[in-house]
């Protein structure tokens, strides 16, 4: 048994760490926060030169190779840092859709140009309200192009390329990959409840699309490439709320009220502790997400709900308690607190809300109760 | 990351394996069901008997020092064991205590001739060890205990009352503090000892318990006599040989209690609700979904704690969230179970309620859990003030005489 991970990914773990700690700091995510820049280009070109995005990528096209345990390491670094940069929707979603559904030449021609920093992507499934179903998909796709609105698309409005769930003729689900800079693409900025993350509406009118077809039925790989990337969601999850858990810790120990600290009150140690305990689920149900992951096991879908589920759970309550326990300084701008609160809630939301993983954990207990 | 035993580690489990199937039963094929009606004679029997097979062969005492009959296996050799023997219906509630929490005290402070005499008979299953640390005023806050000791010679004699004592009433031994001198503060004036449950003046009554069965009683001290010899650490220094106690509560693994999850996922399959099937009514999705996501959680938890072992770590305070998670989740799933079934919910007859009644069992039962070894209340002051670091409570019972400190009517 050894369920951890290996002294080298610890290493990178660190030495994300110690980066990220420079160079995505409150203040610089507060940059994005406040509308400055639609995202940090120069932490994307350091987290690219450090050869960050191509952590799953593999070498022939350009990546590092490393597998996905190097990538959840690297998600939870993301997650702690608020990184406001949009690293999953190109690794989890744009390269992991192409990793599972492209052509080779598909392949050869984009992951190198991601995992170099030169293509940002997202994925666009989503058109309107609710969670990921196939029956809500209206978005055409008809000789070589798309048509159609989708709205909320995380990254959208920064990206270059999208993954973009469509119909065709044949009124069959499938995924086409679209270029964001040509014409018939109309991106439009949503505002959103974290501005750290671009979130964008896009029309496609007629806008010239390529199919991914290597992957069968697009709906099964769209659903397969959810799961990938709810397990590094979670890993974002997990992040940030361990930074909640240690900055209302922190804030507990030093400041006093009735004479003593607010840390000896039990109201907030309990509640304290509640958190700890529900982060260290969250992180072990990530960490089976992380070996199914990386094993392929046939447990990966249910590994997958459990993760994003605990860890959703997680991140909303540490978050939330971390505000709490801050009083009033919590609710204020100038405090960081409400980084992470957006953060959780923006990450609740981007892969289809709790509901709909609580829904997919219950399928697969029935399916594998029922023999 | 992987969950693939070393060679060392494959071949004893396999060993386990081989002695567990040819001599227990499996959980699922056993007719007695996991129905807890108490211990009596039968019962003892039985899990003395289970217990000198597991010694013979080998499985007892697993991490103690072979001159006692143990195997001095690492840590881990102990949780792959108890994975393995979690499917099989195994006696318990016997000895979980005296080779879980007083063997080990023993094996702390005892003298080398006292343990050639109790270690090796209590591995064996020939002897039976009870735990008497509460008293009716001295549960969480254990150093308010008030059972007196006072030295007559080469003698101690004890006068007072614990409670709450499991097993007591079959138990040949116990170990318990006792208060030595009340004109200190609390913890200094507490001293430990070991005694004979058969000496004069040591009266156990059995309490009944709201589930009806009585595994635990009060215990009361008429002029005991307890030889100095017996005495566990310095006179004044119990409450440290207390924490020697306390912190060997076992391990918490592989315990996940039942009913648990895929009992009430095969519950909600077999029922109608009002609007269908239950198990495809969302808020017993939910619910389900939840208490999967918690069990696995601990399951993961467990596994990260046990690699942790087997690079050389010790369990720390972090062990605490077994217990605390489990007890309430079982509580909760005990209690949906039965709201499922409408007003036929609350029927507790074998053979109408589902599973032999292991729901509403367990409703009665699991309330238990969340004050045993320690409180919920407790586990999330130790989490807070071990794990997280925030400061302790403010005491207000440390430095003053125990015999000046307030007291409450009960
Ligand atoms: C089934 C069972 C078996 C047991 N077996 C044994 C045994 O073999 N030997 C033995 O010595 N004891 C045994 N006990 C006793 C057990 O250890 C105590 O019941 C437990 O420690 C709680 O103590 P108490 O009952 O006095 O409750 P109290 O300590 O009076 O607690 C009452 C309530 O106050 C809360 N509380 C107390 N202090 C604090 C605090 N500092 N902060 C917040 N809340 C607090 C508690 O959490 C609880 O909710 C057993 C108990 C049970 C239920």
């Amino acid at each position: 048994m050894n369920f951890d991970f290996s002294d080298e990914l610890k290493q990178l773990r660190d030495q994300a760490r110690r980066f990220l700690g420079e160079r995505s700091a409150p203040k610089q995510v507060r940059r994005v926060l406040e509308g400055h820049t639609p995202y940090d280009r120069a932490l994307w070109e350091g987290v690219a030169e450090m050869g960050w995005l191509g952590t799953a990528i593999p070498e022939e096209y350009g990546g590092a190779g490393m597998g996905h345990l190097g990538l959840c390491i690297l998600a939870e670094e993301m997650g702690r840092a608020v990184a406001a940069i949009p690293f999953g929707s190109t690794t989890y979603l744009a390269a992991e859709a192409l990793i599972l559904a492209g052509s080779p030449a598909q392949k050869a021609h984009w992951l190198p140009k991601i995992a170099a920093g030169e293509t940002v992507g997202c994925l666009a499934w989503a058109e309107g309200t609710g969670n990921p179903t196939a029956a809500k998909v209206q978005t055409r796709f008809h000789g070589g192009r798309l048509s159609g609105r989708k709205w909320p698309v995380a990254d959208g409005g920064v990206a270059d390329i999208a993954i973009v769930v469509a119909r065709n003729d044949a009124g069959q689900i499938v995924l086409a990959l679209a270029d964001l800079r040509a014409t018939g693409v109309h991106p439009e900025t949503l505002q959103t409840l974290d501005p750290t993350r671009d979130q964008a509406k896009l029309t496609f009118d007629d806008a010239p699309a390529e199919l991914l077809t290597a992957g069968g039925d697009g709906w099964l790989v769209l659903e397969q490439l959810l799961d990938r990337a709810a397990i590094l969601f979670a890993f974002e999850q997990i992040g940030g709320a361990a930074v909640c858990l240690d900055m209302a810790v922190q804030y507990a120990r030093d400041r006093h009220a009735f004479g003593r600290p607010i840390g000896s009150f039990q109201a907030i140690k309990h509640k304290l502790a509640d958190v700890y305990v529900a982060n260290e689920l969250a992180r072990s149900n990530a960490y089976f997400g992380a070996w199914a992951l990386d094993t392929g096991a046939a447990e990966l879908r249910l590994a997958a709900a459990s993760a994003r589920v605990s860890a959703t759970d997680a991140y909303h309550l540490a978050s939330k308690e971390n505000i709490q326990t801050h009083g009033g300084i919590g609710f204020t701008w100038e405090a960081d607190c409400h980084l992470y609160y957006r953060r959780a809630k923006s990450l609740a939301l981007s892969v289809g809300a709790i509901p709909f993983w609580r829904d997919r954990v219950v399928n697969e207990l029935v399916a594998r109760n029922a023999a | 990351m992987n969950f693939d035993d070393t060679p060392a580690e494959a071949a004893f489990r396999a060993e386990v394996r081989a002695f567990l199937a040819a001599n227990a039963t499996l959980k699922s094929a056993s007719v007695q069901g996991t129905r807890g009606r108490g211990i009596g004679a039968e019962e003892i029997k039985r899990a003395k008997d289970w217990q000198a097979r597991k010694y013979a062969a080998g499985f007892a005492g697993l991490t103690w020092p072979k001159e006692w009959g143990g195997r001095e296996a690492p840590q881990l050799f102990q949780v792959i064991y108890n994975q393995e023997e979690e499917a099989y219906a195994v006696p318990r509630g016997v000895f979980e205590i005296g080779l879980g929490m007083c063997i080990p005290t023993m094996m702390a402070y005892a003298k080398p001739e006292q343990l050639q005499r109790y270690v090796t008979p209590a591995l064996k299953g020939e002897e039976v060890w009870c735990q008497l640390f509460s008293e009716p005023s001295a549960g969480s806050d254990v150093a308010g205990l008030r059972t007196r000791a006072e030295r007559d010679g080469d003698d101690w004699i004890i006068n007072g009352q614990k409670v709450w004592t499991s097993g007591a009433h079959f138990s040949d031994f116990g170990i318990i503090v006792t208060r030595s001198d009340p004109t200190v503060a609390k913890h200094d004036g507490l001293t430990f000892f070991f005694l004979d449950m058969k000496s004069p003046g040591v009266e156990p009554r059995p309490i009944k318990q709201i589930s009806g069965a009585s595994h635990f009683n009060e215990v009361f001290f008429t002029n005991v006599r307890v030889p100095d010899a017996q005495r566990l650490g310095p006179v004044g220094a119990g409450w440290k040989v207390s924490l020697t106690t306390l912190m060997n509560e076992r391990l918490a693994v592989g315990d996940v209690p039942r009913p648990d999850v895929t009992d009430l996922l095969n519950l909600a399959r077999s029922l109608d609700l009002d609007d269908g099937p239950a198990i495809n009514n969302a808020v017993v999705r939910e619910r389900i979904a939840d208490w999967h996501v918690k069990t696995q959680g601990l399951k993961y938890t467990r596994f990260r704690t046990m690699t942790a072992l087997s690079k050389g770590a010790t369990p720390g305070p972090e062990s605490s969230i077994g217990k605390l998670v489990n007890a309430s989740k079982l509580q909760d799933i005990a209690s949906f179970g039965m709201d499922l079934l409408g007003s036929a919910g609350i029927v507790m007859n074998p053979d109408l309620a589902p599973y032999q009644a292991l729901f509403q069992d367990a409703l009665l039962s699991s309330p238990s859990l969340r004050i045993a070894g320690g409180t919920d209340e407790i586990l999330r002051n130790i989490i807070a003030e071990r794990v997280l670091g925030l400061p302790s409570d403010i005491r207000v019972d440390k430095t003053q005489p125990f015999n000046q400190l307030p007291t409450g009517s009960r």
